[in-house]
């Protein structure tokens, strides 16, 4: 979940009242964020770094809150964002109608896409702020939104990169290309000078980890993607760098936002996004002057779309969804507060909804219904009980492996829980068994003992009896389950070994399942896992379904167990 | 130290004690007792005490005092001489040149002993840097306090004491004696006392007639031996049985392996969502990919998440078949919920309304730390039916919650891919006082349903929380590394009780 943090004063100035935090945190809950901390810039760092350190770099102690937002919530991830919502959320506003406002003269500036684009990054939609006045926390919000931007719907900049200009410095038309790096040579963003793109890129990769991270998704393409203006200044060599000529300053007076992408639909979105949360700062609040772009094969599109979105939803639909009675009226009620524009059809049993561009989250009338339900109040639906009547029934191989574990426990084995994945070598050759190529074997595990799904019981018990060492002697264990496969493993370990013990509790596996001593079989086994003539097979129905036997001295060895161990694996799926 | 005491049984002892009682009225202190002439075991004595005050034989309080005695050097020097005292000794009247004094007296009187004659002013330097006298004769008086702490285990002076322990000359050990008097069924004759009830009393009768033994009910009784379950097991019947008492069927999830296909793309979760991230999710490297799910549910899948449909717009994105096909290790049990709906409504005679629910392993690509594992429990319930709505779903999880013991809940909006409405549920910690998240629910989305082939009007409310939470939070562990995996301890398997969720059980933390 994405976390933004917005300073406390700002937001109660866009409230009209102060909150304490109980109350703050309370509509939050309300609206489906969360307050995760009341703090300040000083207090998270002094949480991090320590006091000493903190206090020596300066930091605000101005009231900060520290507010989850939910994933699919673009228009929240600003200060600007949040603020608007909850004081719409409160009755307090109205949603902002964006215009999209063509320049003087109707000239559009334009982006012409070259065909080299296709192989590594197609897509490119921009947008201009004219006449912003940035003040300092604008700025901090502009650069942190794009931050947030890129770290979440962006994909880490994969689908989508944001490059931000101040178009005053460049001169249209601009084109958008794929060229070799041996090409390219700039003064990327706070470089001290014009680097020819490989050196750029070593500079990134050891130096400047922030920015190197993003280098692998261009970088073992034979072409980078990038953006010139008219006089082939390089803007952006997106997804990882801005020129340094085009910066944006507290000085910046008309913002060319440009987003390159793997995926237009979410370009689109971050483009709006970026729109709706900064157009507020224009001379003419709401308004942006539209770009275009030029495709190779001529094709033109204008950016961006800030039209809303109509959706319908039936009246009957939303209030049995949720499971309370809404007057049409009370309908648009609610989904003004989560502002979406919302009329209702002429026979009221439709309400026709104009999804803002702040709201790509709304998909599908389910999601208009959600809203009401938000704003009405989860907590204040009636609540009910679904009217179908089923029977209950267990999972049959649960049902008999729960029978046979009280059993084992009854019998004095006390149950374990080992974890599932394990390593390669636990899972056969500490076992002195061959890869039989039955384990699923996991290909990006964070732990590296993570290898495989283990196929067997034993490694897991026999590492449970590891643990327990200094317990007091027998150690006495069963557990359950392996693969797709139910098994039950017991094991018993004492200062000897107790091949009798575990042969008498198969027996007593055997006559809890109802099956008579003539139905099954015990043969010596070779079985590599057991120690030589005390190793034995379990043979039901002409199948091998099991093995029991004294623990291999030098298996125990890999477990580093010190103590004889006698076990039993069998497959209980057979009884079934 | 005392004289070496005698080993003597206890029914002697108790005798001793006796007849002791019966001469002189009582004991004062047991320092007194005499056995064959040798003074007395104290933990033998106080067995034989105990056993006659069960009786009330006797009754006996206990004495406890400091007894003083000297370390081996304290006994050297009550011997010999304190070390200031050899060194006096030592030099003689015409004086002793410094180097000689440890060839006389030993090297570590030399060291001690000098500096502490030079202090008191016995000995001196003389002219030719030579050790003289410089008082006729002295007076050893550490000598004379250790004589007296030998001879009566104490000193008059505390002072003197302290100092003398300072320099590890004595020290004090804790003795214990006892006052002994006659009980109310004081006799010097002990009459056998039967402990068990036996099969020969009760076939000869003689246990009308036997004295039995006096219980001693502050012992702890003998542990039994048996196995036990595993806390975390105990705690998933409580929930299976819930699920049985409100008609729920268990799920097949015996199967950890999945399709990204069920567990992420049937219940429409984007193929760039954050979750299908190598960081997130375990992938299989072999098998790497299985495209074993139905091709017609593909298809729609397909198209909702890419075009829309169902009444939705979709994502809008290149929905690709391969990525579908990457085998995982499931990341919840609802992959094994959306194959039971489309089942549901494939089977036979079309759908019909069910509740199911499902507790099992699912597994996340964490870094495990205390509160974190890859692998952990989930528990779910999912009820499909036509025409369910949020209030049903809010009023079930209510019932479930307080047959679990949690009455005070509210639910806030959330984001979940597949559900919409999407709940967090909340219930109110007393001890943090705060509310606190206990789980997730949500009505699964058209989009996750159609493709599965539910019919429109049927809505399908699921919820579902982890398994190790609540049996953390009910049995007071910390440390879910404890609970899960082989670092838990038999001894934690052992001890702890029946797992009683609507009760409280005295561990919560």
């Amino acid at each position: 979940m994405p976390t933004v943090n917005v300073d406390q004063e700002y937001l109660f100035k866009a409230l009209g009242r102060k909150y304490s935090t109980d109350e703050f945190r309370e509509l939050c809950f309300e609206f489906g964020i969360e307050l995760e901390e009341d703090t300040s810039e000083l207090a998270m760092a002094i949480e991090q770094i320590g006091e000493a350190a903190a206090r020596a770099q300066g930091l605000s102690d101005k009231p900060l809150y520290k507010i989850d937002i939910p994933a699919n919530r673009y228009d929240l991830l600003s200060p600007e964002g949040i603020a608007r919502s909850l004081k719409i959320f409160l009755g307090q506003g109205k949603p902002p109608t964006y215009t999209v406002r063509k320049p003087k003269g109707g000239k559009l500036q334009q982006i012409i896409v070259k065909k080299e684009t296709a192989q590594i990054r197609p897509h490119v939609v921009g947008a201009i702020l004219r006449d912003v006045t940035f003040t300092p926390e604008m700025y901090d919000s502009f650069i942190t939104l794009q931050d947030k931007l890129h770290n979440n719907i962006c994909r880490k900049r994969t689908l989508v990169a944001i490059g931000t200009h101040d178009l005053d410095t460049i001169q249209g038309p601009f084109t958008y290309e794929a060229l070799p790096p041996s090409q390219i040579n700039f003064q990327a963003l706070n470089q001290p000078k014009a680097m020819p793109c490989p050196e750029l890129f070593e500079h990134y990769r050891t130096k400047d980890k922030h920015i190197g991270k993003f280098l692998h998704i261009i970088e073992n393409s034979h072409v980078y993607p990038i953006i010139l203006d008219a006089k082939r200044v390089v803007c952006s060599l997106p997804p990882i760098i801005n020129g340094d000529h085009s910066k944006i300053t507290l000085k910046t007076k008309n913002v060319f936002i440009e987003c390159t992408a793997t995926d237009l639909t979410k370009a689109k979105v971050v483009l709006n996004t970026m729109v709706a949360t900064y157009s507020q700062y224009s001379a003419t609040p709401f308004t942006v002057e539209p770009v275009e772009v030029v495709y190779p094969n001529g094709k033109k599109y204008t950016y961006p779309d800030v039209a809303p979105r109509r959706m319908e939803a039936s009246i009957d639909y939303i209030t049995s969804a949720i499971g309370v009675k809404l007057t049409p009226a009370e309908v648009v009620h609610h989904l003004e507060r989560m502002s979406l524009g919302a009329t209702l059809t002429k026979d009221q049993k439709t309400v026709l909804v104009d999804v803002p561009i702040t709201r790509s989250d709304i998909l599908h009338a389910c999601d208009i219904m959600e809203d009401v339900a938000i704003a009405y109040g989860f907590n204040k639906i009636p609540k009910t009980l679904p009217a179908v009547n089923t029977v209950g029934k267990p999972f049959p191989i649960n049902k008999l492996s729960d029978q046979i574990r009280r059993e084992l426990a009854l019998a004095g084995f006390s149950e374990v829980l080992p974890l599932t994945l394990c390593s390669h070598d636990e899972n056969f050759a500490h076992l002195r068994q061959p890869d039989n190529g039955l384990a699923v074997e996991l290909a990006n595990p964070k732990t590296v003992e993570y290898q495989v799904v283990r196929t067997s019981l034993i490694p897991g018990v026999l590492k449970t009896l590891r643990e327990n060492k200094s317990r007091p002697l027998p150690l006495q264990t069963q557990e359950r389950r392996a693969r797709n496969e139910r098994r039950v493993c017991i094991a018993y370990a004492n200062k000897k070994s107790a091949f009798e013990i575990i042969h008498g509790m198969l027996g007593r596996v055997m006559a809890m399942l109802n099956v008579p001593t003539t139905q099954y079989a015990i043969r010596e086994s070779k079985n590599e896992s057991f120690f030589p003539g005390r190793r034995a097979e379990i043979v039901y129905n002409g199948n091998v379904i099991g093995h029991f036997g004294i623990v291999h001295p030098e298996v125990l060895g890999h477990f580093e167990l010190a103590l004889p161990v006698t076990l039993l694996e069998m497959n209980l799926e057979p009884f079934l | 130290m005392a004289a070496a005491a005698v080993p003597v049984s206890t029914d002697d002892l108790a005798q001793l004690v006796l007849n002791t009682i019966d001469r002189d009225g009582a004991i004062a202190s047991s320092a007194d007792l005499r056995f064959q002439g040798q003074p007395v075991e104290n933990q033998a004595l106080h067995g034989a005490l105990s056993s006659l005050e069960r009786r009330e034989m006797i009754t006996y309080e206990t004495i406890e005092f400091d007894k003083w005695v000297l370390t081996a050097e304290g006994a050297d020097i009550e011997a010999n001489g304190s070390h200031e005292a050899k060194v006096f000794n030592a030099v003689p009247a015409d004086g002793l040149a410094i180097g000689d004094l440890a060839k006389k007296v030993g090297a570590e009187s030399a060291k001690i002993g000098q500096g502490k004659a030079f202090k008191n002013k016995w000995i001196g330097k003389g002219k030719n840097g030579q050790l003289v006298r410089l008082v006729a004769s002295i007076r050893d008086v550490t000598q004379e306090d250790l004589a007296t702490i030998k001879k009566t285990h104490a000193h008059p002076d505390a002072k003197v004491l302290a100092e003398l322990k300072k320099r590890k000359l004595c020290d004090k050990e804790k003795v214990t004696h006892y006052r002994v008097a006659k009980g109310p069924h004081f006799s010097t004759v002990i009459v056998k006392q039967a402990t068990d009830l036996t099969v020969d009393m009760l076939l000869s009768g003689s246990w009308q007639n036997l004295d039995f033994k006096k219980y001693n009910f502050d012992a702890l009784g003998q542990e039994p031996s048996g196995g036990h379950l595993h806390p975390l097991m105990k705690v998933r019947e409580e929930f299976r049985q819930i699920f049985f008492e409100m008609g729920f069927e268990e799920m097949p999830t015996n199967r950890y392996v999945e399709s990204s296909f069920w567990n992420f793309d049937a219940l429409f979760q984007p193929q760039q969502h954050p979750a299908r991230d190598m960081h997130d999710t375990f992938f299989l490297k072999n098998p790497a990919t299985s495209n074993r799910f139905p091709k017609a549910c593909m298809e729609q899948v397909k198209q909702v998440h890419s075009t829309g449909g169902f009444g939705s717009i979709g994502y809008g994105y290149d929905w690709k078949e391969e990525e579908a096909e990457k085998l995982l290790l499931r990341t919840h049990t609802t992959a094994v919920s959306s194959n039971m709906l489309y089942k549901l409504a494939h089977q036979e005679g079309g759908f019909t309304p069910a509740k199911y629910f499902s507790i099992d392993r699912v597994f996340r690509n964490e870094t495990v730390d205390a509160t974190h594992l890859a692998e952990f429990h989930q528990v779910e319930g999912v009820i499909a039916d036509v025409g369910l709505t949020l209030g049903d779903l809010i009023g079930f999880i209510n019932v479930f919650c307080q047959k679990m013991g949690v009455t005070n809940i509210r639910f806030k909006p959330a984001y979940n891919p597949y559900t919409e409405p999407s709940m967090e549920i909340f219930s109110y910690h007393q001890g943090l006082g705060k509310w606190v998240e206990i789980g997730n629910s949500g009505m699964f989305r058209p989009e996750m349903l159609g493709p599965l082939g539910l019919p429109d009007n049927v809505r399908v409310i699921a919820w579902g929380l982890s398994l190790e939470r609540p049996t953390m939070i009910k049995y007071g562990i910390d440390n879910i590394r404890e609970l899960l995996g082989h670092k838990c301890d038999l001894e934690m398997i052992q001890k702890n009780p029946i797992c009683r969720l609507d009760k409280k059980m005295g561990r919560e933390n």
